[in-house]
């Protein structure tokens, strides 16, 4: 303990004299510097939508992807470190099919919430783990209807009717605001998640993105998809349309 | 795995069956070592929660254990999602049945009410499969009245209807199998909870006896 710093940060199993585990703080700012993903719920389902911002050109288009599927009828999306993102959605898989296994029925929302959030919870807890650099939107869709939740690195979890995590949220939250989600469609949703997601892109920072797209909801009969390609390429042209008239107004 | 030497058999006969308002669910009373009877006065109608149950058939050492592995589970299960239903109990039934196969000596009927499917009926015999029928019977005895339970059964039962046939059924199961007597004891299971129904020895329906 010679060099610099008060050395309350470099363990999640120290606590600072305020009552702060830093380690976890730290694993917060992993997912801030990440590209956008939002959440709706909406009354017919859930809508994924994520800014996978693209780290070379050398990349195939398509590659890394952060909306995942957990289940037919569940999906993730994650912002954060990428390959955390992929270890949560594994252990997420494996819940599942554990819970199918015992209960020959699939997982509902809270419950697969509390199991994902409780894994994560349990990487705040120990000196030899380090927190995970992910916050994970959960949506599925249940016997009573569709679920989102967002679980922070910290394990804490609530459900929402939308959120927003990574760069953008603040501006994609108030957008998020100004909708009425309880009245709208899925197909709807769509459009609104790929502006919202378009109009965050900062591309005087980060030139490329890919917008990734998925829903589960009735029209994909409960399954968690990733949305058809001619509501996406709709849904784009839109998003480009209206956020090309917002650079005309500065 | 066959009975070790000096083991409690339920030699039983016990049935489930599906009515209007729920199940019904019904068991002799007879409990046997040999040709012992260990006790004459059995319940093997056994609560798993507030309104599913269990009956049971084999090593009653095995029944009782599932089933009171089942109960913890449950219960677990209530604290956090609420009620479970049916076919959820009887999942976990089997899941222990089927698992432990090798091992156990268990043949069971889960039966109840839930908001989801109203009263329904799941039969797990020796390997630990999963069936749900409308009626399901069981134990040494049930072999002596499968032509008289297909015979007789019909769908939407009135409950003083469906009473009497799971009555008449067990009284003939008791009065031809060794293994199966005592009393009958029946449990109607519905949206409003679980009434116990017994009916004593010496008032049994009296079938043909020679």
């Amino acid at each position: 303990m010679s060099s610099i710093g008060t050395g309350y940060d470099v363990s999640v199993s120290t606590y600072s004299p305020d009552g702060r585990v830093f380690q976890v703080e730290y694993a917060g700012k992993a997912v801030e510097n990440s590209g956008t993903a939002i959440g709706l719920r909406v009354k017919d389902g859930v809508v994924l939508a994520v800014e996978k911002l693209i780290q070379s050109k050398l990349l195939v288009p398509g590659s890394n992807r952060r909306i995942q599927s957990v289940d037919r009828h569940i999906g993730i999306a994650t912002a954060g470190l990428l390959a955390d993102g992929r270890h949560i959605v594994k252990r997420a898989r494996e819940e599942s099919q554990g819970w199918r296994d015992i209960y020959k029925q699939p997982i509902d929302g809270p419950n697969i919430a509390s199991r994902v959030g409780d894994y994560i919870a349990a990487y705040t807890l120990y000196s030899s783990v380090r927190p995970f650099g992910v916050s994970t939107i959960i949506g599925a869709m249940d016997k009573t209807g569709p679920k989102l939740y967002m679980i922070e690195p910290s394990g804490l979890y609530w459900g929402y009717h939308g959120i927003a995590i990574g760069k953008g949220r603040q501006v994609a939250k108030t957008e998020i605001e100004k909708l009425n989600l309880a009245e709208m469609t899925c197909r709807e949703a769509v459009k609104h998640a790929a502006r919202i997601i378009y109009e965050v892109h900062d591309d005087a920072k980060d030139k490329e993105f890919e917008l990734e797209l998925s829903w589960v909801c009735e029209e994909s009969g409960g399954f968690h998809q990733m949305v058809p390609k001619d509501l996406v390429e709709e849904a784009e042209q839109l998003a480009k349309a209206v956020d090309d008239d917002d650079m005309d107004d500065d | 795995m066959s009975l070790k030497p000096g083991e409690v058999n339920l030699g039983t006969s016990i049935m489930a069956v599906e009515f209007k308002g729920g199940v019904i669910i019904g068991a002799d009373s007879r409990t046997t070592t040999g040709s012992y009877i260990a006790n004459r006065v059995t319940d093997k109608l056994t609560e798993v929660h507030d309104t599913i149950y269990c009956c049971r058939s084999g090593s009653a050492a095995d029944t009782q254990a599932v089933a009171d592995i089942v109960h913890y589970y449950l219960q677990m299960y209530a604290v956090q999602n609420g009620a479970p239903t049916v076919p959820l109990a009887a999942s976990l039934f089997q899941e222990l049945c089927y698992q432990n196969k090798d091992n156990l000596m268990a043949g069971i009927i889960v039966a109840g009410w839930d908001k989801e499917l109203g009263g329904s009926v799941w039969n797990i015999p020796l390997g630990g499969s999963l069936h749900r029928q409308p009626f399901a019977i069981g134990g040494s005895g049930s072999t002596y009245i499968y032509g008289y339970c297909d015979a007789q059964f019909k769908d939407d039962m009135s409950r003083e209807e469906c009473i009497d046939f799971v009555k008449n059924s067990l009284a003939l199961a008791m009065a031809r199998d060794g293994s199966s007597g005592g009393v009958i004891r029946m449990a109607v299971i519905t949206e409003k909870g679980v009434e116990r129904i017994f009916i004593p020895g010496n008032e049994l329906p009296v079938h043909w006896e020679g």
